[in-house]
């Protein structure tokens, strides 16, 4: 194992920064996306609820892999792209970009429903105590049902997004030299087991300490509940996927 | 409960016996190819394997007197699939190289391999470092290509590999690179296809040998194939199989 | 490698015609080895899961240790690692494992079995948790009441716990069952024929990336509402003679 870490080192660190970029990017892209769809989902008006329904079903009925495929080999189709004046500036980035749009396209949908649970779990009563002050919809969202969401969902979407770090290995499959990118490489060199060892010590490790870090912030930030021992608030590496 | 128990069970044995088998007869020779590279070993419209890799496959067994069977791998798994026993030759155009000769061994060449660059036709392109600095070139993972273009273009192309050379020639065509380095017969046999591709530059002698690879203990079965490919050059049936795909001699 | 033409008529739906012309029979026999996968990994997995879970229940600290470490594992690195590190390694493994034990036998892994003991792996440990939340849920007193009655520990685990336990369990596995039909596509990655990979030699042979993976898309969501039908059944027949607060 020393062997490989010595020999490829830098080649798995830099897949390894390949892959916090995804994660991050899609994460934060994910979470826009994700917030006007769980809306959408709780909205009175059919016409908000069903594409919103629509968009969560196909994203979660359907594998990632599959989605990345239709958006990377989808885009090789459409000849149009190739003569459009900025695609020489993109096409060396094309399999990042489409790792982007598949990755934040999945996680906005699963996020979406996170959200939504959020927002059903807020205590009722709060929500009729706004509407008697005479707070409009937005703002009993803004200022109740929102932060009150939040909060609830928080141990949820942290889950969540150990599921993306996760899934991003799928990039690796269009030609995105991300930790696993890196990893098959290299491995396609030595033929050493060891090299998909350490990298998943690397992704072991990435979760870990990403674990870690969500349930620190998390009891700070539902530190006005005092000591709880909530039963939703489970380690990632024990309660099941969200 | 019983029943559950009971099918559990059972599936558990049918797994344990799927993932033990028993061990190869003597006189059955396991063959991998990897079924994705045209002409040389590929699969037809039935999914049968097919190629000039399999002839001479077929036509090695033929001369050894032995019984072959021919199962298709993918190539990222090939040389560890034969390191682990599941078959115990590679006809599929691989390359003897060094790097392999560490892990495996091989048979004397059944034929010799150029390199070609391919690019779209109207497109000029100059194949040395100069002229290809900052494109993007294309090239199957664990290949002499890719070995290739790693060496001699280090510092001026921006390498991208991928699993099967299909998905090279896909990444191609849709403009995402500028050139495919590849075996010069499955080249040709892609741009007969795709006519707005053409190759560019000179073909690339590495002295590039095709062998067979096999575990390095089974010194006797490959001394056996070696004895065989000679014995098929020797009586013609080399010659057979090759007119069948090219209109010279791979051979040289 | 087999390429098929499009319709006389150059139509592109004629690609997923049956028979020679089309991958119409290629998807669906992609669709089928999916299930079987599926239903095979199910299977390892439930049983792991159980184990697990009895192990993280147990009264030796250390036990519950090693299960708990096992399950943080499994749950810690992706699926597709896990899956390659098993396809690459476990045949090696078990050959030098069985050579020192002196049989000159060769062991095949095959990518069926590689891939079934993968997402078995996975699907254990997280199913441990939901077996073992399971547990914990079934009514204190219905144990206590048997054991007054002077059943052995065995007879209450065999006629109290496990029957009533899998009514717990069944949302949480229900919810892995889906994750787990999607994750088969990552066998396509050790390129094992299921749909996934069926789609993708049709696409990259035909060009039609969009039709073929969009059809395969549409099986993966039949599969997905299906089993969502099907486990809401079975959630409510086990749910029978159930008070509801």
């Amino acid at each position: 194992m020393i062997e490989v870490i010595d020999t490829y080192g830098m080649r798995l660190l830099a897949g390894l920064w390949t892959t916090v970029e995804l994660v991050a990017i899609a994460t934060v892209l994910g979470a826009a996306l994700a917030l006007p769809i769980a809306l959408a989902r709780v909205a009175r008006n059919p016409l908000l609820r069903w594409p919103a329904s629509a968009y969560v079903f196909v994203f979660r009925g359907t594998p990632l892999l599959i989605q990345l495929f239709i958006i990377y080999y989808g885009s090789g189709q459409i000849t149009a792209i190739q003569d459009t004046s900025w695609w020489p500036h993109v096409r060396e980035y094309w399999g990042w970009i489409c790792g982007i749009v598949g990755l934040t396209l999945n996680t906005a949908a699963y996020t979406a429903e996170i959200v939504r649970g959020g927002i059903l779990g807020v205590p009722h009563g709060e929500v009729e105590a706004a509407r008697a002050c005479g707070m409009t919809t937005p703002v009993t969202y803004r200022r109740i049902i929102l932060p009150r969401a939040f909060r609830i969902a928080w141990p949820a979407y942290g889950n969540e997004i150990v599921l993306l770090i996760k899934s991003s290995v799928l990039v690796s499959t269009i030609t995105v030299l991300d930790l696993m990118g890196q990893a098959r490489t290299v491995f396609s060199r030595n033929l050493d087991l060891n090299s998909y060892v350490v990298a998943g010590v690397m992704y072991f490790a990435m979760i870990y300490a990403f674990d870690r870090g969500w349930r620190a912030i998390e009891a700070r930030i539902n530190r006005h509940l005092g000591e709880r021992t909530d039963a939703r608030t489970k380690r990632v590496f024990e309660s099941g996927p969200a | 409960m019983l029943r559950r128990k009971f099918v559990l069970a059972g599936t558990a044995a049918v797994l344990a016996a799927g993932l033990l088998a028993a061990p190869a007869q003597a006189e059955t020779v396991r063959i991998a190819t990897e079924g994705a590279y045209p002409p040389f070993n590929m699969k037809d419209k039935a999914g049968k394997l097919t190629g000039f890799d399999i002839d001479i496959a077929n036509a090695l067994c033929a001369q050894m007197k032995a019984e072959c069977t021919i199962v298709a791998q993918d190539w990222d798994g090939i040389i560890p699939g034969l390191l682990a026993g599941k078959y115990d030759a590679i006809v599929a155009s691989m390359s003897i190289t060094e790097e392999r000769k560490q892990k495996v061994a091989f048979t004397v060449p059944y034929y010799k391999n150029y390199l070609r660059f391919v690019a779209r036709k109207g497109k000029p392109l100059m194949v040395d470092k100069a002229g290809l600095k900052g494109k993007i070139i294309g090239a199957q993972r664990q290949t002499v290509s890719a070995k290739h273009l790693e060496t001699k273009f280090k510092d001026s192309v921006k390498i991208k590999v991928y699993g099967t050379q299909q998905a090279a020639w896909l990444d191609l065509k849709a403009g995402r690179t500028d050139a495919v380095l590849a075996d010069i017969y499955p080249g040709q046999d892609w741009i007969a296809k795709n006519k707005r591709f053409t190759f560019v530059g000179k073909k690339i002698d590495i002295n590039d040998q095709i062998g067979i690879a096999l575990r390095k203990e089974d010194t006797a079965l490959r001394n056996r194939l070696s004895a065989a490919i000679r014995a098929i050059r020797a009586n013609g049936t080399y010659a057979k199989i090759n007119a069948k795909y090219f209109p010279f001699d791979i051979y040289q | 490698m087999g390429e098929r033409g499009r319709g006389p008529d150059g139509n592109m739906w004629d690609l997923l015609q049956y028979g020679d012309q089309g991958y119409g029979d290629e998807l669906v026999r992609g669709a089928l080895y999916t299930l079987i996968l599926a239903a095979a990994s199910a299977v390892v997995g439930v049983a792991i899961g159980l184990g697990l879970a009895l192990a993280k229940l147990s009264q030796s600290r250390g036990t519950r240790l090693l299960a708990f470490g096992f399950t943080a594992i499994f749950r810690g690195v992706p699926e597709l690692l896990i899956m390659l590190v098993v396809y690459f390694g476990v045949g090696i493994a078990i050959t030098r494992i069985v050579a020192l034990l002196g049989y000159a036998s060769r062991v095949e892994v095959d990518k069926f079995a590689a891939a079934a003991f993968a997402l078995g792996l996975v699907f254990g440990a997280f199913a441990s948790e939901v077996f073992r939340g399971a547990f914990l849920a079934v009514p204190k007193g219905q144990i206590e009441a048997g054991l007054a009655c002077g059943m052995r520990r065995t007879q209450v685990f065999l006629r109290i716990r496990m029957p009533q336990m899998w009514r717990f369990a069944l949302p949480g596995l229900g919810n892995l069952w889906m994750i787990l039909l999607k994750d088969t596509s990552l066998a396509a990655i050790i390129t094992y024929d299921e749909l996934t990979r069926e789609a993708r030699i049709a696409a990259e042979n035909s060009g039609e990336a969009f039709l073929l993976y969009g059809a395969a898309g549409v099986i993966y969501l039949v599969f997905t509402a299906l089993s969502t039908g099907a486990i809401g059944r079975l959630e409510r027949r086990a749910d029978k003679g159930v008070r509801r607060a």
